[in-house]
């Protein structure tokens, strides 16, 4: 399978199902990336005044900690308060057709997102069913003046109508492969994205 | 996961993912709107031959706030009592369409035949069978204890030190009428596989035969057992004198008022136990007979709360039995493991 134009031509490492990976953004293409959504989402926003980060879980969330890191350090507030997570788990429309899924957990910062602008942060923006739930999450829990949608990557393929505000990189993909994103909060490994072809090469 | 009949025999694990479950939908019900989607268009059949006023509403409500249709079955009023079997009873619900069935029934190993007798292609919930066993009430124990005693002692409840823990080398002191209580049976099973030390206090004629065999402690003395065992937990069984032959106590004890001096949890018992120790009981209490009502309505008593988690890990089974591939009617149905 040949990994098109758009995919820079980085080493194959063997990945850990024995498949050749390749590596699509490494450490330092995952923090700049995180850095020049922050600053996007204060110059769409101008400023982060009402702005609140919701993390999807896994990824999602240490995700959006580093993204209130960066957001708090360019308009000097407190990070704790500007970053929450939402689980989607219970509002999913596949819970039938996958193994049971464990509930994990929500917390919203203490003002809540009543008149706030929730941005919702994932890794990897795919059929856009997750963001579809987290909508109906968010309804559940307030009413946001408005919100947006940041991901690490968007992978395309979408089943929904749904487009992100904020996107670390565009990646097009076949629907058989396979893309990773490992962070070092949860992985132990530095931060990378790669991506594995779903045939055999 | 299919059916949930016993805690004998339910793998640690999977008590403690129904605990960690039972949690996640604890904070979904402090929130203004508490109705989750999760199980929508599903439908749960309330089936009640005996009565119940907290565990069907109980399970009402857990199957309402996961927005499922719940359809309420009383044996009193149905064609039970013009003499329906419970076989056709268990087809004319099949016909139905009903996804899950939540059973109570007077009969030991009722919800047992139901989920195996191949009537039946739901998920079966046992509520309470006979003197067998009641495994949510188990389990709702075992959540309301984990989340006061996971902390260090005397810390109050602590929610995020409870997640993923069990009860390993905690005191838990069952007190009362064992013979005739599903939920000691259903308690002792449940809290050995989660690592507690359990030990049952009662008068040897309300003890069950075969009562050596379980995994506790028995003790005939309440007084010894709070000063020695200094117990984590305290629950009080209620006296089940209507399934007590004859008039009054029948021939279990002399009279009501030495049952309560010798086995009743009072003002003087309640200070012999450890500060942190918190008060349980399954309901309905006979305040004034195992309980006195200054033992019920202590700040230590957390016998109204676990009426509120009773709710949360009812949600938390019926998350866990009608989600996923291996559910009943699902897409793509295949062998899952089966408990009990």
């Amino acid at each position: 399978m040949n990994p098109g134009a758009a995919v820079p031509s980085t080493p194959n490492v063997p990945g850990p199902s024995g498949r050749p990976e390749t590596v699509v953004l490494g450490d330092a293409d995952v923090a700049r990336a995180l850095t020049r959504i922050a600053h996007e989402i204060v110059e769409r926003n101008k400023g982060a005044a009402d702005v609140v980060l919701l993390g999807i879980p896994t990824r999602g969330v240490p995700l959006a900690r580093r993204l209130a890191q960066r957001l708090a350090s360019v308009v000097g507030s407190d990070h704790q308060a500007l970053v929450g997570e939402l689980d989607v788990t219970m509002y999913r429309d596949d819970l039938r057709r996958n193994p049971t899924r464990p509930v994990g957990a929500t917390h919203l910062p203490p003002s809540g997102i009543d008149d706030k602008v929730v941005v919702l942060v994932d890794d990897v923006l795919f059929s856009g069913r997750t963001i579809r739930a987290a909508l109906d999450a968010i309804s559940d829990l307030g009413r946001p003046r408005a919100v947006q949608l940041a991901v690490l990557v968007d992978r395309g393929h979408r089943e929904l109508p749904i487009r992100p505000d904020y996107v670390g990189k565009n990646l097009p993909t076949s629907a058989e492969e396979r893309v990773s994103v490992r962070l070092a909060e949860l992985d132990g490994t530095g931060d990378s994205v790669t991506i594995r072809g779903g045939g055999p090469r | 996961m299919k059916h949930l009949l016993s805690t004998a025999g339910l793998a640690r694990e999977d008590a403690i993912t129904i605990l960690d479950t039972a949690a996640q939908m604890a904070t979904t019900q402090s929130r203004e709107i508490k109705k989750l989607p999760t199980l929508r268009g599903r439908t749960v059949v309330n089936l009640f031959f005996e009565d119940s006023t907290r565990t069907r509403i109980s399970f009402e409500t857990a199957a309402k706030r996961l927005s499922a249709d719940v359809i309420n079955f009383s044996a009193k009023g149905s064609s039970v009592s013009k003499g329906e079997s419970l076989k056709d009873t268990a087809l004319t619900l099949q016909a139905m369409g009903a996804d899950a069935v939540v059973c109570r029934h007077q009969a030991s190993g009722a919800p047992h035949l139901l989920a195996h007798a191949g009537w039946l292609d739901s998920a079966v919930v046992n509520a309470g069978d006979g003197t067998h066993q009641h495994p949510t009430q188990a389990l709702l124990d075992a959540y309301t204890m984990r989340r006061h005693l996971a902390g260090p002692p005397g810390s109050g409840p602590d929610d995020a030190a409870a997640l993923g823990a069990d009860l390993a080398g905690r005191r838990v002191a069952i007190v009362g009428d064992v013979l005739h209580s599903r939920v000691a049976r259903s308690n002792v099973h449940l809290l050995h596989t989660l690592g507690a030390e359990v030990t049952l206090v009662a008068p040897p004629t309300l003890l069950p035969v075969g009562v050596e065999s379980w995994p506790c402690e028995v003790s005939y003395h309440l007084d010894e057992s709070l000063r020695e065992g200094a117990p984590d937990a305290i629950m009080m069984l209620r006296v089940q004198r209507e399934r007590m032959s004859g008039a009054g106590a029948g021939a279990f004890f002399p009279n009501p008022l030495e049952y309560t001096r010798k086995y009743g949890l009072d003002g003087r018992r309640l200070a012999l136990l450890p500060e942190h120790a918190i008060v349980m009981h399954p309901g309905p209490m006979n305040r004034g007979l195992e309980i006195s009502a200054e033992a019920a309505d202590s700040p230590r008593a957390v016998i109204v709360e676990q009426v509120a988690n009773g709710v949360a890990v009812r949600m938390a089974v019926l998350y866990l039995l009608l989600s996923g591939r291996d559910a009943p009617g699902a897409p793509d149905p295949s062998e899952g493991s089966v408990l009990a």
